[in-house]
């Protein structure tokens, strides 16, 4: 392997770098912890004069929303960043941006969301916005923060998508540790990204539009109708745009990673950071012989049923952990969401639920050793005993 | 009118109005449950009908009260209950 230069960046930081490579002509945003690194990073950056970009300072997370808005219907590249309880308070408008069809980027750097008040990891932040219309990603660590960064902007503004996008990073976890990041060239980058342009800018006063107008019983359905169209559109357009970002940079991504899953007799299930730790267990696993495999899913929304199906197909048992509650008395929303995907497909292993890491708990190899030999005891006994667990709760 | 409605494979995305000035295109006469109707012997042209109406669905010519535009008369009332000699009568709509 050849020596690549690695830059030691927060995924906080990484993110405010692939945004100075990006240069949107406005970030709208206000501070919310364990966000708030990359709006103070970027403003730097434009402070320093090295983005052209004009950057809102506004009094809340509704404005900033509400300002994204409009800036992206005027006809400007815009992003944004918020977390938790932030994203709570542009909530209103999170589902406007959607169904407006507005492109904008926003990095999310998930916390739990209050109550009880708390600044930590989970994701109950954007799952509670899984329904919005935004596409989802998560990342397991800062390179995949910056990389995917750039990557949105492009499945974003694709003519045939155009739908916000959400990147999710674990809050601390990944937005606060530092990792060596491998840094592309500007040049590349800003030809990756392209010009912005979208169709009937406000700001083009000769063909006057009208935005966001009142929509009742006669058109409200089919512009949603629309969005359910986009978003099934996002899962053929979402490879062709990575297949571009492959050639330029290297990196293949798709909707999810498998790790180790070929052969894999049991596996888990898990987003995001947790699925490091998940791999360095199946590592240890092997070594003694077990079958254990990872399935990472890195696209939510849409969610890439086909894709999880066919990675499931040899597995016998499988264990979805969720880092948020959906409080359906079902399980969290990726159990419930693995267990539908799977329904139509034929492929029906034993599945059971474990909700981890709420609040920012530590995630430790050993639960993750405890779920592999539960996955092992429903193998040997061919039945769950129970499917909703909790895992690292003192129970 | 429902089947002059298009569907979704044929409208802007994103409920933008991509024309400028198309509000007398949308039909809101259809909304209608009483109708205005004048006694043209009663009418005195005095125009409060035409200064109240909300919708601006008063014709006048010739500074006389002429009728109705149907297309666009939401049936409110408010014609008639201005009408100082009370020329105008609000009748149940036949559809």
């Amino acid at each position: 392997m050849s020596k690549v230069k690695k830059t030691p960046l927060t995924g906080d930081q990484a993110v405010a770098y692939a945004m100075k490579q990006i240069d949107p002509d406005v970030v709208a945003a206000y501070p919310i912890t364990p966000q708030t690194e990359i709006v103070m990073s970027f403003s730097n950056y434009v402070a320093n004069g090295q983005v052209s970009t004009e950057i809102i300072p506004v009094e809340s997370e509704h404005s900033a929303m509400s300002a994204c808005v409009g800036s992206a219907a005027a006809g400007a590249r815009t992003m944004t960043a918020t977390s938790a309880n932030g994203l709570a308070l542009m909530w209103e408008i999170v589902y406007i941006a959607a169904s407006t069809r507005l492109p904008i980027v926003m990095p999310v750097v998930n916390r739990a969301l209050s109550g009880p008040i708390n600044i930590h990891c989970d994701h109950s932040d954007t799952m509670g916005a899984r329904d919005s219309g935004w596409i989802q990603i998560y990342c397991e660590n800062a390179q995949e923060v910056y990389e995917n960064t750039i990557l949105a902007v492009r499945i974003a503004e694709h003519k045939k998508i155009l739908l916000p996008v959400m990147v999710c990073q674990d809050g601390f976890i990944t937005s606060h540790g530092v990792e060596g990041v491998e840094l592309f060239d500007d040049k590349k980058v800003k030809d990756f990204v392209g010009e912005y342009k979208i169709d009937d800018p406000l700001l083009d006063v000769d063909h006057p539009v009208t935005y966001g107008p009142l929509d009742l019983q006669d058109y409200y359905f089919e512009h949603k109708r629309q969005q359910s169209e986009a978003m099934k559109n996002a899962l053929s357009v979402i490879p062709e745009v990575s297949e571009e970002f492959a050639k330029v940079f290297g990196t293949k991504y798709d909707f999810i990673e498998e790790y180790k899953l070929a052969d894999a007799e049991i596996a888990i299930i898990a987003m995001s950071s947790a699925a490091g730790t998940v791999k360095f267990v199946v590592d240890e696993l092997r070594k003694k012989g077990v079958k254990a495999g990872l399935l990472r899913p890195r696209i939510f929304r849409p969610f890439p049923k086909e894709k999880i199906a066919a990675a499931l197909k040899n597995v016998k048992a499988v264990a979805v952990l969720d880092r948020s509650e959906s409080f359906s008395a079902e399980g969290g929303p990726l159990y419930t969401d693995v267990k539908a995907g799977l329904y139509d497909s034929g492929v029906k292993p034993l599945a059971m639920n474990y909700i981890f890491g709420l609040g920012g708990r530590d995630l430790f190899p050993a639960d993750i050793n405890k779920v592999y030999t539960d996955l092992r005891d429903v193998l040997k006994t061919g039945k769950v005993k129970t499917a909703l667990n909790y895992l690292g709760s003192r129970e | 009118m429902a089947d002059k409605l298009k569907n979704w494979k044929n409208i802007p995305i994103g409920g933008k109005i991509t024309k400028a000035g198309n509000a007398a295109e949308y039909n809101t006469g259809s909304w209608r449950t009483f109708k205005p109707e004048k006694n043209e012997k009663k009418c005195i042209n005095c125009l409060f009908c035409w200064i109240y109406c909300p919708d601006s669905s008063i014709k006048v010519e010739d500074g006389k009260m002429v009728g109705f535009d149907y297309e666009h008369c939401k049936g409110c009332g408010i014609c008639a209950s201005v009408c100082p000699v009370k020329c105008i009568d609000m009748k149940k709509e036949e559809k």
